[in-house]
């Protein structure tokens, strides 16, 4: 299927005719009996994934399976913050990779992803956060990545409608991140997929993966709904679900699925034009381009798949930040639902060879896999196309747990990640 | 939210006066075992997609550990028992037979 490219031409051209001429943005193909590659999850990072293998490696003859619709899973469901303070150097380099992909992924896509660099606060609400973000800042410093550490005026400058004072919540300084920002979640699935088509590749929704064909120790392909189909590599990017398919491959993971959850205000009228996170109260919180308050919560605490979420997570959410906000406490909420996310035993992501020869898995990016997504496609399509981790990946591998080669950052990046 | 009755004390406790304490029934491994062993016990999760046995304290009430047997696609609870044992009770397996049918304990183990 040829791409027609977007541009103001195109809109303009389209004004001219009622908009008669826009085409299908992906292809919707039956699956071919075998493909080189298939990537089972058509999420933000399976689609990166594939993307990167053709554009990278020169490897098209792919298949994305996907048991619902793309972009439907937690891609749909983050509040689309994009950061790479981390203060670990392997997490600072992968989220700074995909930084500062989001930087251009408009052009690379020929789609808007609507990547909006307007600055992350993390404040910090305690003395022992100011002590960690300052780590944090220097560490960053030493990885390349432009942060600060900012005093509490300096806060209340950035954002007015903070009450910095306390008296329980005080805001105490917070870690800077200007190039920080959000984009617009579909429009990334919907961008990759649309490029991924363009290439040939197919994209195959409503295919539940039922099983996984393997013979001598090596994948040979995968069973689903709409029939068997051979591989000569897999790619298993499914996040909270990677249990399900790692027991279908015949291993296990240190990985427990949770649900965490979102939920939107009322729009009103611009107010805040930043994002901010504060991690001792678990709320973060940004202003969409229709003027919604966007507010992350907490996660459950116990293992469930139920993609709800539990009102009192949002009442402590919201009760920390009305004190923090005062202006939001009259606020009605008009939305609120979860997603299934895959914690990690120290909230790393696992990119990794799995004890299935040529599959791959691609998970654990926890409470914080929004930000990750050309960054983690990118490692992922060089690991599934060389079979062996690259630079961005090497760290991140399944033996790290056995091994005591954590990258910690559940202690470095407080609960929020 | 989530409601569990405290085999103990026999409250019927919601989730915020509860500390969830992940899987049960996990072996304790410890120095000697075998790398794979003590990977398992410390890190590897089952994870389930349905029935689900795990480990609960009623930390705001009688402040025991408890065993609660639950689904975590449903939200639905079997029941909650003793934390003194290796196995579930059988009326709790029976109930998880009920709407699970051809759960077995033993081969999930």
């Amino acid at each position: 299927m040829a791409t027609r490219r977007y541009s103001a031409f195109a809109v303009a051209r389209e004004a001219t005719r009622y908009h008669s001429g826009w085409e299908r943005a992906w292809a919707s193909p039956a699956p071919k009996a075998k493909y080189d590659v298939i990537v089972v999850g058509a999420g933000g990072h399976g689609l990166a994934t594939a993307y990167y293998l053709g554009r990278n490696h020169g490897i098209r003859n792919v298949a994305v399976v996907e048991k619902g619709w793309l972009g439907g899973g937690n891609t749909g469901r983050n509040t689309t913050i994009i950061r790479s303070n981390y203060l670990q150097d392997a997490s600072a380099a992968i989220y700074e990779k995909a930084r500062s992909l989001y930087e251009n992924l408009s052009q690379d896509l020929n789609m808007n992803v609507m990547f909006s660099p307007r600055g992350v606060l993390m404040l910090a609400q305690t003395e022992h956060e100011v002590r960690g973000w300052k780590r944090t800042a220097h560490a960053n410093v030493l990885q390349g990545i432009p942060t600060e550490f900012i005093g509490p005026k300096r806060v209340k400058e950035i954002v007015p409608i903070m009450n910095i004072d306390g008296p329980r919540y005080p805001v105490l300084g917070a870690l800077w991140q200007a190039r920080g920002g959000t984009a617009r979640h579909d429009a990334v699935a919907w961008g990759y997929a649309r490029a991924c088509s363009a290439m040939g590749m197919d994209i195959i929704q409503n295919c539940e993966v039922t099983g996984v064909r393997q013979s001598g120790g090596q994948v040979t392909g995968i069973e689903t709904t709409k029939g068997a189909i051979g591989c000569g590599k897999l790619a298993i990017v499914v996040a909270g679900h990677s249990g399900r398919l790692a027991d279908m491959a015949g291993f296990r993971l240190p990985v427990e699925s949770v649900a965490l959850q979102a939920l939107v205000s009322e729009p009103i009228k611009p107010c805040m034009d930043v994002v901010v996170m504060a991690n001792t109260v678990h709320g973060y919180m940004s202003q969409s381009d229709k003027g919604e308050m966007v507010i992350g919560g907490g996660a459950d605490s116990f293992n469930n798949f139920t993609q709800r979420g539990s009102f009192h997570h949002v009442e402590e959410t919201v009760r920390a930040l009305c004190e923090t906000f005062p202006i939001i406490t009259r606020l009605k909420m008009l939305r609120q639902w979860g997603g299934i996310v895959d914690m990690t035993g120290d909230r790393s992501p696992i990119l990794s060879k799995t004890p299935l020869g040529n599959c791959f898995i691609n998970c654990g990016w926890g409470t914080g896999g929004f930000k990750a997504i050309p960054g983690s496609g990118w490692a992922m399509a060089e690991l599934v196309a060389k079979g062996e981790p690259g630079p961005l990946s090497a760290e991140f591998g399944l033996d790290r747990f056995r091994e005591g080669r954590f990258i910690d950052e559940s202690v470095a990046a407080g609960v929020a990640h | 939210m989530l409601r569990l009755t405290c085999p103990y004390c026999g409250a019927a406790a919601d989730e915020t006066e509860l500390t969830p304490g992940g899987e049960a029934h996990l072996t304790r491994h410890g120095p000697g075992s075998s790398d794979e062993a003590f990977e398992g016990y410390l890190f590897l999760r089952k994870n389930p997609y349905g029935v689900h046995f795990e480990r609960w304290r009623h930390a705001h009430g009688c402040g025991k550990w408890f065993h609660a047997a639950r689904d975590t696609r449903s939200l639905q609870v079997f029941g909650t028992y003793s934390a003194q044992v290796t196995r579930p009770p059988q009326d709790i397996i029976d109930r998880i037979a009920a709407t699970h049918p051809g759960f077995d304990w033993e081969a999930g183990q």
